[in-house]
């Protein structure tokens, strides 16, 4: 590392030879990021037609596999997929805008990937340790939105326009819940810096995890995660039954799929969000052996293939919501149980010490 | 020039250029998308400051709402350019007087002697574990408690405003009463009918 250091410092200079090693090593550093994740949002479609093909007594795709294995069946789908989409010719509709039409599915899976920078994956293993990290996190998800309206207006279609208003107002709405929520969690762990979230969890076992007192925030959170990746039972910006399918009804091919990846990146993104600030992150559910020697990012790994389950399975199990429904949740429901909540949180920092580190408060105010 | 000058430059470029942009762009969709573009840069620049909450702030608050709301209603209105281009020269010395006012008032600042761009000192450079988040809190929460409080009410009266100026019952539309249905009991919907069997004749 270092000899790479000095390197680019006998090549660009002193002045300029740190910024552009910095600059190289976290180019690296992001496709080391980046590739598992394709691969992860690959393999989730895959889980993703499995499970519910599972629970609608169907067995799924099993029929693509690599070099003829038999057992392997299905499991060459998702790489079929990609090329698949890849082949495919993207149709730019007519009175489409089309600079905005090509740039909407980049400006969808760019925040989507662009998140990932401040996400701890271990005690080390992190690109960018900020100290504002869940504010970034959130400002990063938050422009999301803006590729599904500039999609839906630049296709120059009514269907993809009701889509993207539909998305708009959701995904607007359902923020506020989740920011509320999110306060909570820095109430309590005095951090906007998710390694330092992680570490407010520490303590020997599954109790101290932020689960437990702020469970009704963890639901909120969690539901309006599932809301803003326009996920089912919240899927109206798609909406098949209604307006075809929302706001990426023109899209063909390969930008089609960026606006796919994208949404299941977001998937991802919103289950390791809730796994680190809630779930503990990469701590063992009880800090002893056998479960302390196996490594926190297998932990890590296990509680985000939970929450992605629990997406699934929500597909599966639940009709999607009218409209009006899900608005009235977001605003009448979500948002008067966090602000209660967040009040809550406040009292109980406010008691004096004596009765805040005596037990059951003392295992989650430090 | 060093690499710090050269990002601090490129965000300038992209600022002015989209700054501009958003007052000659004909369609203004593209205009709304280019003052994304510019809060953007901003929020770059304020990053080389290291101001990073408000940096990120600015992102969160304007551009993951504020334009999209803005967006939202610029895209549904069916805005007629010609007509707005009506009385362009018209008022054109108007608007030309009022920014040069505005011009003159920020070079009074931008070129005093207390707040003009060689008089300020540098800030220094903080250690990386100072966190920005917590001395704004401190100082918003403490020294400048009233003006944030007032700030906020002034906030929740538009809020209050903006609802009451939208908020109308308009008598037959179809749409759910909410509070109707869910306050509905089994004994308005259902009838129970004891129906003794009868024997076939």
């Amino acid at each position: 590392m270092e000899y790479a250091q000095q390197l680019f410092e006998g090549a660009f200079g002193p002045e300029w030879g740190p910024a552009l090693f910095v600059l190289t090593k976290n180019t690296l550093l992001i496709i080391a990021i980046v590739l598992p994740l394709m691969l992860a949002v690959a393999y989730l479609t895959f889980a993703e037609r499995k499970i519910i093909a599972y629970m609608q007594l169907r067995v799924g795709p099993n029929r693509v596999t690599f070099f003829g294995i038999p057992w392997l069946g299905g499991w060459g789908q998702p790489i079929a997929d990609a090329v698949k989409a890849l082949m495919k010719e993207i149709i730019i509709p007519s009175g489409a805008n089309k600079l905005l039409f090509v740039l909407a599915p980049v400006l969808t899976f760019a925040p989507a990937l662009a998140a990932w920078a401040v996400v701890p994956f271990s005690p080390e293993v992190v690109l960018a340790d900020i100290n504002a990290g869940l504010l970034y996190i959130l400002a990063m998800t938050s422009m999301g939105v803006y590729g599904v309206i500039i999609a839906g207006w630049a296709s120059n279609s009514k269907y993809a326009f009701l889509g993207a208003m539909r998305s708009a107002a959701q995904v607007v709405s359902y923020e506020l819940a989740m920011g509320f929520a999110l306060v909570c969690v820095l109430m309590m762990s005095h951090s906007l810096n998710l390694s330092d979230i992680v570490r407010g969890q520490q303590g020997g076992s599954f109790i101290n995890w932020y689960l437990i007192p702020l469970f009704p925030m963890f639901l909120v959170y969690f539901i309006s995660g599932v809301a803003e990746t326009n996920r089912a039972p919240f899927d109206v910006a798609e909406g098949e039954s209604e307006i075809v399918a929302g706001f990426h009804v023109e899209y063909s091919g390969m930008a089609f799929t960026v606006f796919f990846l994208a949404e299941y990146s977001n998937m991802i993104l919103v289950a390791t969000l809730a796994s680190i600030i809630f779930l503990g992150g990469w701590l063992p559910p009880i800090d002893m052996a056998p479960f302390n020697m196996i490594p926190g990012f297998i932990w890590l790994v296990t509680k985000i293939a939970f929450l992605l389950f629990c997406f699934l399975w929500f597909r599966a199990t639940f009709p999607r919501y009218r409209y009006d429904q899900i608005m009235r949740l977001g605003w009448k429901v979500f948002i008067p149980i966090t602000l209660v909540w967040i009040l809550v949180v406040g009292l109980v920092m406010q008691l004096p010490p004596s009765l805040r580190e005596a037990f059951p408060l003392n295992l989650w105010f430090h | 020039m060093s690499f710090q000058d050269a990002t601090f430059y490129f965000f300038s470029a992209i600022l002015v250029l989209s700054g501009l942009g958003v007052i000659t762009a004909r369609n203004p969709v593209h205009s709304a998308l280019l003052l994304v573009l510019a809060f953007f840069a901003s929020a770059g620049l304020w990053l080389l400051l290291e101001a990073e909450f408000l940096a990120i702030t600015l992102v969160l608050v304007y551009v993951g709402a504020v334009m999209v709301l803005f967006l939202f209603v610029v895209m549904m209105l069916d805005i007629n350019l010609a007509r707005l281009r009506e009385g362009f020269w018209k008022w054109f010395p108007v608007g030309a007087f009022l920014g040069i006012v505005m011009a003159a008032q920020m070079a009074f600042v931008m070129m005093g002697d207390r707040e003009g761009a060689g008089g300020a000192a540098p800030p220094a450079p903080r250690p990386a574990d100072y966190s920005n988040t917590k001395e704004l809190g401190r100082l918003i929460y403490t020294e400048y408690v009233y003006a944030f409080e007032l700030a906020a009410v002034l906030l929740l009266v538009a809020i209050v405003a903006a609802i009451a100026l939208t908020l109308r019952r308009r008598s037959g539309i179809r749409s759910p009463d909410v509070s109707r249905q869910v306050a509905v009991r089994r004994g308005d919907r259902v009838r129970m009918v004891s129906m003794p069997s009868e024997k076939k004749e």
